[in-house]
């Protein structure tokens, strides 16, 4: 691909332009042009959240290089501390002043809880790296997933594997999120309101993150990368930086969890398991590491591809046989299992990588030739 | 004049191995000060206990009236002794440019906020990270490859860039680990006119090196490690004939 002309600066205009006007018509392109149009837009605000998620979990992987398999913890926690402030559930015992607060406060604090989950996680693995620093990592993400199991005894926290029902919507600026709209003639339903709502903030932390990349920050996170000793003798605080990518991380999956469970209007710990973790990984490793274009490309990727595989490999296979063979659930772990051993093989470097990972790729072609 | 930097009574064990015994030096400020004793004396660990990457079992660092003594590596950095490695660490995949700007971390600010928000503060400090690392490149004499990654420099390159990085921080104190080792005659040449300029920009050298004669011609003072014990300290003439010093590099007492 040649993106020489996005470079320029009008040709940068352009792009943007182009790009926010395809993301505005986006979910009525979807609606008026599907039958099940508007489960296609719920998809698209799952991609979206899925985009939170892969961009959190790329500051910690892939600009600090610390192998996180039990990211999903972060997202659990912005979840369920949305969801225990915005139901029924503890609305006997918590003060009233707690239950269904500001939506940009319920949001920032979400986005501080999973932080500080995210300093808890990262404080005791901070001398660990590589096998060791993932495999904690994993025991971490399940710790999280079998306390919200189990916190239904003695006191009803997190009402156990049954979860947590009757999540309000969102209540903003006026706006109910959860009933329909008329405006402009068209009707805004539920996946059309939260789709803008989860854009915002995708749009959002895409921005913080490209800030944060071409930072002083960001630098420091880099360096810990490529050589830890170094970066150490350098004068950058290990600790600090490590702890801050970590939070920030978490932070990122809190929001993404806030936004869920007010989205889907229920949580249990069956959606945070180790699985969701690896799909999030995937779609940072298949993206492009530390690239976010790339991040975000693998995110949609991931997430998209299971609902296309259920329109199309249903019809066709009713088509073909005349009936269901095989359930898509499980042709995607087949398919999805395939595409990641080919990418790696192929494009270890992700389908989107940045300039420097591919010339760090690359280059290893030519010397193993020359 | 007191010293620039005061190393007192230090040892280093690592398990059975003394490998820092009792090792003492002063270095004043300004002088180019030799460390030199053959493979395994003990040098690099010197620089790593010193350099906080290592503890010390006992002893004491004084620096500009400072305890430094079994400090964090950022402290250590922070109070202005930079350092070099003798297996050269650069971060590979960033680029010449990048690694520079990563030494200046520990003299500038910017945290979170600022990079989100990039206020007016924030921009003039990156810019100015900017700048200052491609001065300290040029300066070192590798300013046009700026942009290269810093694992497609040449040997000699490397070396050079890891200065430039150290210098980044600001040191009072430079303390380089072998910093002519593989280079050719004429590089080596080059490394110590950058040395010399580097001194006489007003930071004080602690160098390890091999190359007798470069440190014969280079250094104002030159201590000797052996066994992890100082055998001579001098000025480079009185050192070169000291017999302790001969034997341990030969292997015999001189007749
Ligand atoms: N991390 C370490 N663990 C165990 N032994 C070490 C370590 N670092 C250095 N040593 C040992 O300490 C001694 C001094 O090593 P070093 O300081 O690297 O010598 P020099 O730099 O003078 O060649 C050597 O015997 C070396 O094997
Ligand atoms: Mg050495």
């Amino acid at each position: 691909m040649n993106f020489a002309f996005m470079k320029t600066r009008h040709g940068k205009a352009i792009t943007y332009a182009v790009l926010a006007v395809i993301l505005a018509l986006l979910p009525w392109m979807l609606t008026g042009g599907f039958e099940n149009g508007k489960s296609w837009v719920r998809a698209v605000d799952f991609a979206l959240l899925y985009i939170m998620l892969a961009l959190g979990l790329n500051i910690v992987v892939g600009y600090a290089g610390l192998l996180d398999l039990g990211y999903i913890a972060f997202y659990a926690v912005g979840a369920y501390v949305y969801a225990l402030l915005n139901s029924p559930h503890l609305a006997a015992i918590l003060p009233a002043w707690l239950i269904g607060p500001n939506f940009i406060v319920m949001l920032v604090v979400a986005a501080v809880f999973a932080g500080m989950f995210g300093v808890m996680l990262g404080t005791p693995v901070l001398k660990l790296r590589g096998d060791y620093l993932a495999i904690v990592t994993l025991g971490f993400g399940e710790i999280i997933r079998i306390f919200l199991n189990n916190l239904d005894r003695p006191v009803n926290i997190t009402n156990g594997p049954q979860g947590i029902n009757n999540i309000d919507k969102v209540h903003f600026l006026d706006i109910d999120f959860g009933r329909p709209m008329e405006w402009l003639g068209l009707t805004f339903d539920m996946v059309h309101l939260y789709y803008y709502l989860i854009l915002a903030f995708c749009i959002f932390i895409i921005f913080v993150t490209l800030r944060l990349q071409h930072s002083r920050i960001g630098r420091a996170w880099v360096a810990l990368r490529e050589d830890e000793i170094a970066a150490n003798a350098m004068g950058i605080n290990i600790r600090n930086v490590k702890l801050l990518a970590f939070a920030m991380g978490a932070s990122f999956g809190g929001v993404s969890g806030a936004l869920f469970a007010s989205f889907q209007g229920f949580v249990s710990p069956e959606s945070f398991v180790l699985m969701e973790s690896i799909m999030v990984l995937c779609m940072v490793v298949l993206g492009g590491m530390g690239h976010i274009p790339g991040v975000i490309l693998g995110a949609i990727i991931v997430s998209i591809t299971p609902e296309i595989l259920r329109d199309v490999i249903n019809p066709l296979q009713e088509g073909i046989f005349g009936r269901r063979v095989v359930d898509p659930e499980n042709l995607r772990m087949l398919i999805f299992g395939l595409a990641m051993i080919i990418i790696m093989l192929l494009r270890p470097e992700g389908l989107w990588p940045s300039k420097r990972r591919a010339r760090e790729f690359h280059e290893h072609d030519e010397e193993a030739q020359a | 004049m007191s010293a620039l930097l005061e190393i007192r009574g230090i040892h280093k064990r690592f398990g059975g191995l003394h490998a820092l015994n009792d090792v003492s030096l002063s270095i004043n400020a300004g002088e180019i000060y030799g460390l030199i004793g053959p493979n395994g004396a003990g040098k690099t660990t010197l620089f790593n206990v010193l350099t906080g990457l290592y503890q010390p079992d006992e002893g004491a660092f004084t620096f500009n009236g400072k305890d430094l003594f079994r400090k964090k590596p950022y402290v250590v950095v922070e109070s202005g002794i930079a350092r070099t490695f003798q297996n050269i660490r650069l971060f590979a995949n960033m680029t010449a440019l990048e690694n520079v700007m990563v030494g200046q971390h520990v003299r500038t600010r910017t945290g979170v906020i600022g990079a989100v928000l990039r206020h007016p503060k924030a921009r003039a400090e990156e810019a100015g990270i900017k700048v200052r690392a491609q001065e300290l490149l040029d300066y070192v004499g590798i300013g046009r490859r700026h942009d290269e990654l810093a694992r497609n420099l040449s040997y000699g390159d490397q070396r050079r860039l890891e200065i430039a990085r150290a210098l980044a921080t600001k040191p009072t104190l430079l303390a380089l680990d072998e910093p002519a080792a593989g280079m050719n005659p004429s590089e080596t040449e080059g490394l110590k006119k950058l040395m010399e300029k580097v001194r006489a920009d007003g930071v004080t050298i602690l160098l390890i090196e091999h190359d007798v004669k470069l440190m014969m011609g280079l250094c104002d003072r030159i201590a000797v490690l052996d066994y992890g014990k100082k055998i001579a300290e001098g000025v480079p003439e009185a050192v070169k004939n000291d017999p302790r010093v001969i034997e341990a590099y030969l292997g015999v007492a001189p007749q």
